[in-house]
């Protein structure tokens, strides 16, 4: 183990810890202590979709269709399975299925899509999104429009932590291999893509059903912060949300993702004075910012910590003579 | 040994016919250009080859397989690689992560290995890595490895084109109007590269071009497309003095 692997445990290890105490000891009130785990959330969502609608270009508009079906999948584990017993132990793996079956459904939406390309996937995804709506609306077995409850509070900033920490591990892992740069020749030219030997099609159909497990992920971790879902909670708006996030943080970029998930979280929160008004002031804010920066904060660009080490560019080590992106 | 046999290739874009009854064969180790006027139906050729576009009817066998009805990404992974007559490099990506694309049907580790990077991950990584880094150097790019390749000047971008092209290992190289925009000095440049590049690679090289100097000076064969017809195939020396390629070229003379 490195130098740098080490610290790296050292800060995963006392951000448990931090997470813990801040819990335990009511520092913060209940109030911060939830936004705080939506932050998380919405971390998990906006780098999924990140992959999807950043990193390989296509345009997916119904993530939280993906979300919705992890909430309710998860909250019928641990309600009617498990009857709200041993829910420490049930929740982890009630969340992970929630993620299977959200990836399991998107395979079924990216097969077809797929085929073609270019906005197909926006108009099918679209389409997902409001069919899932519709279709928890319809069962009443699930509460229908009223919604689905008695799920007890067993998301906590560890666990939301913990998977913030999956999710940014995994994507950093796929994204700088050769399938990350496989995905990214696909948002560069789809046909030299293929033609210099990348089977897209399998490709594209990877990525979202990585995008989609996630989402369904933290479906499963939103439904026992909120303890209540109604399918309204997934409708486009809250797809609309995520796309805003991604974009406004900054399209292939991790850190990017964290820091659009962080800003629009908190901001919408701080505007909360301002009532309704506060939905004109995010749809502005990114008007403003696809008018100044177009790829969003941080777009293309990653935080150097972020990056394995092996894909720095280390100027000593090859030569003097390296050219850099800045000459 | 024939590596690529072509027969009865058949080509309509709506009910226009662009290729007719196009008929080739590649020996191992040959350079055989592809010449003929603008339109002729030259880069559908390479398109139907590659798998960008199903032929309407023909047959196209390459090293012993059927390349007919294949996924362009399975065509190049047989030992195709192309380059293209306007350049279509990954202009935002790296000047190495172009090269190393090229790898991405030989890698040999799953998405598990790589999101859990499994030892196998790095010492492919690794492998890929240097191999990429050999072919920069054998092209004169090392110094522009963590460019973007959109930042090259416009020569040093068509010899990448060639470098992402050999990374996939290829038996059979398909260039198209490799030539296309250089001055006369870059084009003697490229004329012995591709010399050089068919020995170090053993390649089989089929090639498009405009320019009469470049397939006389390093093709063996030549055949003639006109408005998707083949009007001659043949030795450099007899297309020239081919009347119906003259015509072609040149137009009819006046009797």
């Amino acid at each position: 183990m490195g130098p740098k692997s080490r610290i790296t445990l050292v800060l995963v290890l006392l951000g448990f810890a931090l997470c813990i105490f801040i819990e335990r000891s009511g520092l913060l009130s209940a109030y911060i202590l939830q936004i705080s785990m939506y932050v998380g959330i919405n971390i998990i969502l906006t780098l999924s979709l990140n992959l999807v609608n950043g990193y390989m270009g296509e345009f997916s508009v119904g993530h939280a269709g993906f979300m919705a079906i992890g909430a309710y999948v998860s909250s019928i584990i641990t309600v009617r399975v498990f009857h709200n017993q041993m829910g420490p132990l049930v929740f982890p793996l009630a969340v992970i299925v929630a993620g299977i079956v959200a990836a399991a459904t998107s395979f079924v939406v990216a097969f077809p899509s797929f085929r073609t390309r270019g906005d197909y996937l926006a108009i099918v995804t679209l389409a997902f999104n409001m069919i899932v709506k519709s279709v928890l609306e319809n069962i009443d077995a699930l509460g229908g429009p009223r919604g689905f409850m008695g799920m007890s509070r067993l998301t906590n900033l560890a666990n939301v932590y913990a998977w913030c920490l999956i999710t940014i591990y995994v994507v950093r892992n796929f994204v700088y291999s050769n399938f990350g740069r496989a995905v990214l020749s696909i948002r560069e030219d789809e046909v030299a893509s293929n033609l210099v030997s990348v089977n897209t099609r399998q490709m594209k159909i990877m990525v979202f059903l990585i995008a989609s497990f996630f989402a369904g992920v933290a479906g499963g971790l939103f439904a026992h912060v909120m303890q209540f879902i109604n399918p309204r909670s997934f409708a486009i708006q809250k797809s609309t949300d995520i796309l805003v996030m991604v974009y406004l943080g900054g399209i292939g970029s991790i850190f990017g993702s964290v820091l659009g998930a962080t800003v629009y979280t908190v901001l919408l929160e701080l505007l909360r004075p301002l009532g309704v008004w506060r939905w004109v002031v995010g749809p502005i804010m990114l008007v403003v910012l696809m008018i100044c920066r177009p790829t969003g904060i941080m777009g293309l660009k990653e935080l150097s910590g972020l990056i394995p080490r092996e894909e720095q560019v280390l100027k000593e080590k090859e030569g003097a003579d390296v050219v850099t992106a800045s000459d | 040994m024939s590596l690529l046999q072509i027969e009865g290739l058949t080509h309509f874009f709506g009910g226009l016919k662009a290729v007719s009854d196009f008929n080739l064969e590649l020996a191992n180790g040959e350079v055989v250009g592809l010449i003929g006027p603008n339109g002729a139906g030259k880069t559908t050729v390479f398109n139907l080859i590659t798998g960008v576009y199903k032929p309407s009817r023909g047959r196209i066998r390459f090293d012993g397989h059927d390349l007919v009805g294949l996924q362009s990404c399975q065509i190049i992974s047989m030992g195709i690689a192309r380059t293209f007559q306007t350049i279509r490099l990954f202009r935002d990506l790296t000047v190495l992560d172009n090269v190393r694309l090229g790898h991405f049907a030989q890698a040999r580790y799953g998405i598990r290995d790589a999101l859990m990077r499994s030892a196998k991950f790095r010492d492919e990584e690794k492998r890929i890595k240097d191999k990429a880094l050999e072919l920069l150097e054998a092209f004169n790019l090392t110094r522009y490895a963590y460019v973007p390749a959109k930042a090259l000047p416009y020569g040093e971008q068509r010899r990448l084109e060639i470098a992402r092209a050999l990374s996939s290992n290829p038996k059979l190289l398909l260039l198209d109007e490799p030539a296309a925009g250089m001055n006369p000095r870059e084009i003697d440049e490229l004329l012995e590269r591709i010399a050089w590049l068919k020995d170090e690679f053993h390649l089989t090289i089929f090639l498009i071009e405009h320019q009469m100097r470049v397939v006389m000076g390093i093709c063996e064969r030549i055949a003639v497309l006109d408005f998707g017809e083949t009007i001659a195939v043949g030795a450099p020396l007899e297309i020239q003095t081919d009347p119906r390629v003259l015509e072609a070229y040149l137009g009819k003379e006046v009797s």
